[in-house]
Formats: structure tokens, C-alpha cells, sequence
């Protein structure tokens, strides 16, 4: 078969089993364009911003565990994906973008629209590829998606210049099956006598926990972290990244752990004997103070990536490898052992730890006059029957989805952890609809986030994906209000908007419903009828206690064991501002 | 500490700029940096002299193996190696001048390979101490310039770094 590079990068996609490209046209890639428009097998999402394109593969791609994929064109095109693109390196979510390039003859010379982007984005991409040759197009493509989606997952960049995709110069195609790249070689299995070693010492283990991070859910390793919890009766933690991947609702889950996790987690890392981390990465966000991180603990760490283990943190037993094909091994050690994890120890740790909960660190002013942010979760979880796929943008709404949200399920919740992007949000939900179109999604937000990534509510009407925006609206950077009242005094710079649009005239002039929620006993109702209106995206606007803070916190440059929690029910140290 | 990591690395282009980005990107510092293709064309051979903490090291090391375009790699520094720089050093001369910087270049087995009525240019190549050392018997003001190629390593005995 002979096809153009214009109808190779698409019959590889194709190939591929790709669904949806998320872009955005230009120059650069019109005869791409026109390779999409004469065939009907991928289907391409027509976004109103690049950064858009790129969040929304990502919550697809996280939300299926499929890598997302996106197309722009070169120079603006391409600068407005590095956001999305540095959003999924953070999170090892797998993506490749497609971005197309000035002609090879002019590469170099400031060509109209032309910029480096293989060097821009050199630091944020997991690899990338500047497409030289025609005849090495599909295999590149190729290489693109199995460096994506192996080992740790990551964003790929592949760079095609104009004259590349010319369709007036055709060559054989034929899509390679398998590609082997000498330099490239993720591990899988992990080394039997380190794994052997993390056995011995978590039957000997007093006060263990369990810290599983994102990597549980990017390695589809749940059932296998389930399994391994339950039988050797340990309590688990799980990262802002790994929630879902142990079900919330079960007994053995303590909450999230560090800065806003919750007081039984964090206190139980500190005083553990044995952790065994698996697929997270130490973040500073996770650790607090690195000095007091844990002072008693022996620590295992399971990771497909080597340089996550001892990055800020010294491990005892590092295991190199894929999180499933290791719980299936040490899952086996355990089955052949004839010790038992301490019966007696456990119980008397499990007493500790029933202490700390009894602290009810997430406890709330229920009596409120005003919306409490943390209430309106709890009915969003009701009213979904805690089935919903949850995005979120940045912020305090962020950190209350993660912790009254208990999610049961991994890649239900969808969010921006290690870049923190605001915008990421609403495309993200996008993406999410267009994959599991009978699922509710839903769409944390905050008046701030919100108007990132707006533009996408056109999205979201053109291709029908009917989501439930919940905006968490304070008319503050919440979140940064919170950092300016704790440590600046209640200097509140520029973390205040008083413009705020009417969100709701907003919605209904994107051709979709809008909501004003302004007391507590309407937030149901509201929720309801927003889930009721099946095939509408609804933008419910909800004026929350302006004042609210993220409890617990563990405060920059402190330890676990340190935490903030919440004065007295429903106080807020700065009463004066409501 | 010292070391000297050696890499073998895809003879892309580009390949050059990820190792380079990697250390600015993540603060660890380059003292020298060497690069040619090796007897296999596709391949390049790096040699590279950074210092740091253990620590630092294994997250450099961790990090260059991560790059997707590094095949393999290996700190010299753990084993016994050879190293060898490369410098040329072009000399102002004077008539009383030349004998002495003749016999000097000759103590540390360099060897003049330009001359001009007013200048000669050494070659000599050595451990890097070695070419410090031809330096600072040199009088500085005489000194035009100084050209090194920064080191490149290889093990000792019949071991090496292959694909
Ligand atoms: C406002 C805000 C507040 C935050 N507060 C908190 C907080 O209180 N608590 C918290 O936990 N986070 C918090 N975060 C998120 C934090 O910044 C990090 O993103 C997060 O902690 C990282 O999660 P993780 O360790 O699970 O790593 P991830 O980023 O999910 O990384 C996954 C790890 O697993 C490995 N891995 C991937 N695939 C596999 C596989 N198949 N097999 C084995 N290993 C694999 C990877 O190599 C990597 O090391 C916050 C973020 C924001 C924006
Ligand atoms: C693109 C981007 N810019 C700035 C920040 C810093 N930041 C983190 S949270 C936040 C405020 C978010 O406010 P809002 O969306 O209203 O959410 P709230 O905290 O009030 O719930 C800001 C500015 C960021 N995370 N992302």
C-alpha cells in the first residue's frame, strides 16, 4: 500500500485503534486535516484551545488507561499544548501529540510559526521525535506509542515537518506490529531476593501501613493491592494520585496522607515500623519535612521507574518493576510462607489507629447557614451513588473532592497532582464523557479555575458530553487565600476577584443550563436536577462559605506528626471577611 | 566527589541536547563533557566528569539511564580506569624563551606541533593532573591560549561498555 505521510500518520492511528484525536488546525498540519476529513474511523475532537486538546486526551487517557492523543499545529499551536503536555509528564499519563513542523528545508531559518518544539518540550515529555523522513513515519509513530504507554508512562512528542505529510509524495506503508528499540527496556518483574527480603520483613512488621501511590492505577495493579492488603490485614494509605486504587469505603483504608491528608494517615506513617510503598514517589507534598519523614520505619518501595526510588527519600528494600507483575510475586511468597503477619501486633496497632480516627479530623460545621463546601461533596457522592467520575482543577475544591469523595474505583478520579494546572478541569471531563458517554462525570471546580480552560464549555456542546460542572464558588483563590491567611497574616494580594462573571448567564450563552446555588437547602435538589438532566451539560454555581479552609494541613516545612486541624466546628480565623 | 561516567547513547540528533538539558534541568553540575560516534556509526560514545554526592550521582546515573536515547552507561570512577585529555597550548616565545619551553614540553612528553618566529603550540595528552601541572610551569603572561578537550575514560582489562 502506498499512501502519503499525511494518510500514514492517520492509517497508523487507525492502526493503532485509536478513537479520538483531540486538536486544533493551522497551517502546518492542513494535510493532515485533510487526511482526517476523508475517513471516518478516527474521530477528531475540535477543541477552542490547544492546552484543552492536550487536558482532554489526558482525562481521556487517564479515565480508560488508553493513551491520549492530540494534534496541533506548529509554533502558537504547539507553545499552547506544553501546558497539557508538562500536566501528563507529571502525572506519567501517556500521550502523544502530534504537532506539525515548518517544511525541512526551512526548519531553522524563523520560518513563519515555526518553533523548536522538540526543544521546548525536550524537559516535559517522557521522549520526542523530529520526523525526517517519510519512509520512517509510521515506525516513529509507532515508537511513539509504545514509549507512551510502557514502563512509566509518560507524553510523547512527535514533531512532522509540512513537507513530510505532502500528499503528492507517496511510499509503501505498512505499520510495524512490534517495535524494539535497543535503548529502551522498561522493567517488568522485580528481583526475587529483594522481593524476598520485603516479605521477611512485612511478616515481621508491628506497625505497617501500606503507601500506594498513582502507579497502582497506572500499572491496573488494584485487584492486586486489594489482594495483598487483605491478606496480610495492613491498613492503607493512598496519594492524592492513587485514590480508588484501594476502595475508600473499605475498613482497612485510613484516608489520604500528607498535607491535606487525613490525621490517622499521617500520624500512622509516622509511626510505623514498616512501610511498603508501592508506585508513589516520595512527592514533598507527601512527605512533609523531609528530616522527620517517618524516623521509625524500614521502608520497601516498589517502582517501575528506578530513579523514583531514593530520589528524596533513602529505601531499605528497593524492588525495581511493574507494580502487578510484583504484588504477583510477593503475593506468592506469601502464599508458600508459613509465618503470619503478628496477630497481636496488629490488633494493638489497629487499637492506635482507631485512636487517631476517633479524632474525626474531617468533621464540618453542618449547621451552617452558609454552603459549606465540604456538604456539597458529600451530596455530589450521594447523588451519584459514588459511581461519578470526578475531574477536578486546582485548588481547596480539588483537595475536598479528594477527601469527602471516597472513590472505590481507580481512574474515577481524575485531577492534576504534580503540576497542579488549573483549566484542567473542564477538558479534562471532556475527554472522560467522550469515552464512557453512559457514566456521569462530573467537573470539581472553582471560580478561579474555572476560566482557564472556559472556552471548552463550546467543546462540550458541540460534540454533546453532557457533564455536571460544580463550581466551588468562594470569589477567592481559595487555596491561596488559605496560604495568605496562615503564613502572610491575611495579606490577601491579588488572590481576590471582584469581576467575577454571572457563571450562569456564562453556561446559557455556550447553549447550556446554568444554576445558582446560594443555601444549603439547595444543593440537592440542585444536584439532582442537574444528574436529572441527562443529555445537557449543566453548570451548577455554588456560593460556598467564602472563608472555608482545607483541613487538616500540614504546614509547609513540618512533619507529620505536626498537623493543623480544625480549631472548633465551623471556625475560620477570619470570620470579618464573610 | 569526583567521577567520570561514561555513555554509550544513539547517534541522533539531539541526543547531545537531552544529556545537556538533563543537567541544567536538574542543577547537577557538568565539569567536562566529550562526544564522538564510535566504530559503530549509530552509536556515540560520551564521556562525562560531574561531581556530587552519592546520593547526586546515583540520581544523575538513574536519570541518564532513563533518557530513552542512552543504551548503556557506567561510572568509571567505581572501577580501575585509564583517563586521558587532550591539550593543545599555543606559547608566546622569545629567542631566550624557547629552549626552556622546549625541555619543559619534553619532561611531560608533549610535543610542539606549530612553530612561528614568536610561538609554539604543545601538544600533550595525559591524566588530566598531568596537563594542570605542564600549565603551571608555563609563565603565565606567555600563555596565548589553552585548548582541552576535557577527559574521556575507558576501563581497565578486557571488560568493556558494548550494546
Ligand atoms: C493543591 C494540591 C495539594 C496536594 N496535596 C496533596 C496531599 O495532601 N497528598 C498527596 O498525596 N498529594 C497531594 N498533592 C499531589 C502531589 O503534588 C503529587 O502529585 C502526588 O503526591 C504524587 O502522587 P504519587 O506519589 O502517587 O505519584 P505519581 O505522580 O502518581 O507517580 C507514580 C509513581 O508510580 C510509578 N509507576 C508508574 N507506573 C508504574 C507501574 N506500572 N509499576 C510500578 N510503578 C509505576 C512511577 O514511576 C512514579 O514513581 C497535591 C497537589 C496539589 C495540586
Ligand atoms: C495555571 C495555574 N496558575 C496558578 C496556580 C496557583 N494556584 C493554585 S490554587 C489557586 C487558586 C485556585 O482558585 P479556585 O480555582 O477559585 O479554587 P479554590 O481554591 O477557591 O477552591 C492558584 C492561583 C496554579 N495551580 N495553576
Amino acid at each position: 500500500m502506498e499512501l502519503s505521510g499525511a494518510q500514514i500518520v492517520i492509517q497508523s492511528l487507525k492502526d493503532e485503534g485509536v478513537e479520538y484525536i483531540f486538536g486544533y488546525p493551522g497551517g502546518a498540519v492542513l494535510h493532515l486535516y485533510d487526511a482526517i476529513f476523508q475517513q471516518d474511523d478516527v474521530k477528531h475532537i475540535l477543541v477552542r484551545h490547544e492546552q484543552g486538546a492536550t487536558h482532554a486526551a489526558d482525562g481521556y487517557a487517564r479515565a480508560t488507561g488508553k493513551p491520549g492523543v492530540v494534534l496541533v499545529t506548529s509554533g502558537p499551536g504547539a507553545t499552547n499544548a506544553v501546558t497539557g503536555i508538562a500536566t501528563a509528564y507529571m502525572d506519567s499519563i501517556p500521550l502523544v501529540v502530534i504537532s506539525g513542523q515548518v517544511s525541512l528545508p526551512v526548519i531553522g531559518s524563523d520560518a513563519f510559526q515555526e518553533v523548536d518544539m522538540v526543544g521546548i518540550t525536550r524537559p516535559c515529555v517522557k521522549h520526542n521525535f523530529l520526523v525526517k523522513d517519510v519512509s520512517q513515519l509510521a515506525e516513529t509513530i509507532k515508537k511513539a506509542f509504545h514509549v507512551a504507554t510502557t514502563g512509566r508512562p509518560g507524553p510523547v512528542v512527535v514533531d512532522i515537518p509540512k513537507d513530510i505529510t505532502d500528499p503528492r509524495i507517496k511510499v509503501p506503508y505498512k505499520y510495524p506490529k512490534k517495535v524494539v528499540m535497543r535503548s529502551y527496556n522498561p522493567a517488568t518483574t522485580g528481583h526475587k531476593g529483594q522481593i524476598k527480603k520485603a516479605v521477611d520483613l512485612l511478616l515481621a512488621a508491628e506497625r505497617p501501613i501500606i503507601y500506594s501511590g498513582g502507579g497502582v492505577v497506572l500499572g491496573e495493579a488494584s485487584k492486586e493491592l486489594i489482594e495483598l492488603a487483605k491478606t496480610l490485614g495492613f491498613p492503607v494509605t493512598n496519594t492524592l494520585m492513587g485514590l480508588g486504587a484501594y476502595p475508600a469505603t473499605d475498613p482497612q483504608f485510613v484516608g489520604m496522607l500528607g498535607m491535606h491528608g487525613t490525621y490517622e494517615a499521617n500520624m500512622a506513617m509516622h509511626e510505623s515500623d514498616v512501610i511498603l510503598a508501592i508506585g508513589a514517589r516520595f512527592d514533598d507534598r507527601v512527605t512533609g519535612k523531609l528530616d522527620e519523614f517517618c524516623p521509625y520505619a524500614k521502608i520497601i518501595h516498589i517502582d517501575v521507574d528506578p530513579a523514583s526510588i531514593s530520589k528524596t527519600v533513602r529505601v531499605d528494600v528497593p524492588i525495581v518493576g511493574g507494580v502487578k507483575p510484583v504484588l504477583d510475586q510477593m503475593l506468592e511468597m506469601l502464599a508458600e510462607s508459613k509465618k503470619k503477619p503478628s496477630k497481636k501486633a496488629l490488633e494493638a496497632w489497629w487499637k492506635q489507629i482507631d485512636q487517631w480516627r476517633s479524632v474525626h479530623c474531617l468533621e464540618f460545621d453542618r449547621e451552617s447557614r452558609l454552603i459549606k463546601p465540604q456538604y456539597v461533596i458529600e451530596q455530589l457522592y450521594e447523588v451519584t451513588k459514588g459511581d461519578a467520575y470526578v475531574t477536578s482543577d486546582v485548588g481547596q475544591h480539588q483537595m475536598w473532592a479528594a477527601q469527602y469523595y471516597p472513590f472505590d474505583k481507580p481512574r474515577r478520579w481524575i485531577n492534576s497532582g504534580g503540576l497542579g494546572t488549573m483549566g484542567f478541569g473542564l477538558p479534562a471531563a471532556i475527554g472522560v464523557k467522550l469515552a464512557f458517554p453512559d457514566s456521569e462525570v462530573a467537573c470539581v471546580t472553582g471560580d478561579a479555575s474555572i476560566q482557564m480552560c472556559i472556552q471548552e464549555l463550546s467543546t462540550a456542546l458541540q460534540y454533546k458530553t453532557p457533564i455536571k460542572i460544580i463550581n466551588l464558588n468562594n470569589s477567592y483563590m481559595g487555596m491561596v487565600r488559605q496560604w495568605q491567611e496562615f503564613s502572610y497574616e491575611s495579606r490577601y494580594s491579588h488572590s481576590y476577584m471582584d469581576t467575577i462573571p454571572e457563571f450562569v448567564k456564562l453556561a446559557e450563552a455556550y447553549g447550556h443550563v446554568g444554576i445558582r446555588v446560594t443555601k444549603p437547602e439547595e444543593v440537592r435538589p440542585a444536584l439532582e436536577q442537574a444528574f436529572a438532566l441527562k443529555d445537557r451539560t449543566v453548570f451548577l454555581d455554588i456560593l460556598t462559605d467564602r472563608t472555608e479552609n482545607v483541613y487538616p494541613m500540614i504546614e509547609a516545612g513540618k512533619g507529620h506528626h505536626d498537623m493543623k486541624l480544625r480549631v472548633a466546628l465551623g471556625t475560620s480565623t477570619d470570620r470579618e471577611l464573610a | 566527589m569526583r567521577h567520570i561516567i561514561s555513555i554509550l547513547i544513539e547517534n541522533e540528533s539531539g541526543a547531545l541536547s537531552r544529556v545537556a538539558g538533563l543537567f541544567s534541568a536538574r542543577g547537577y553540575n557538568i565539569e567536562s563533557l566529550t562526544v564522538a560516534p564510535t566504530e559503530d556509526p549509530s552509536l556515540s560514545r560520551m564521556t562525562l566528569v560531574t561531581r556530587g554526592s552519592e546520593n547526586v550521582i546515583e540520581q544523575i546515573t538513574k536519570q541518564l539511564n532513563k533518557l530513552i536515547d542512552v543504551v548503556k552507561l557506567i561510572d568509571l570512577a567505581e572501577s580501575a580506569h585509564i583517563e586521558r585529555e587532550l591539550m593543545l597550548v599555543k606559547i608566546r616565545t622569545s629567542e631566550h624563551s624557547r629552549g626552556e619551553i622546549r625541555n619543559v614540553a619534553e619532561i611531560f612528553r608533549g610535543k610542539i606541533i606549530d612553530v612561528t618566529p614568536t610561538s609554539y603550540v604543545v601538544e600533550m595528552t595525559g591524566p588530566s593532573e598531568k596537563l594542570d601541572a605542564f600549565v603551571a610551569t608555563i609563565d603565565p603572561d606567555s600563555i596565548i591560549e589553552v585548548v582541552r578537550s576535557g577527559p574521556t575514560g575507558i576501563s581497565r582489562g578486557e571488560k568493556g561498555l558494548h550494546l
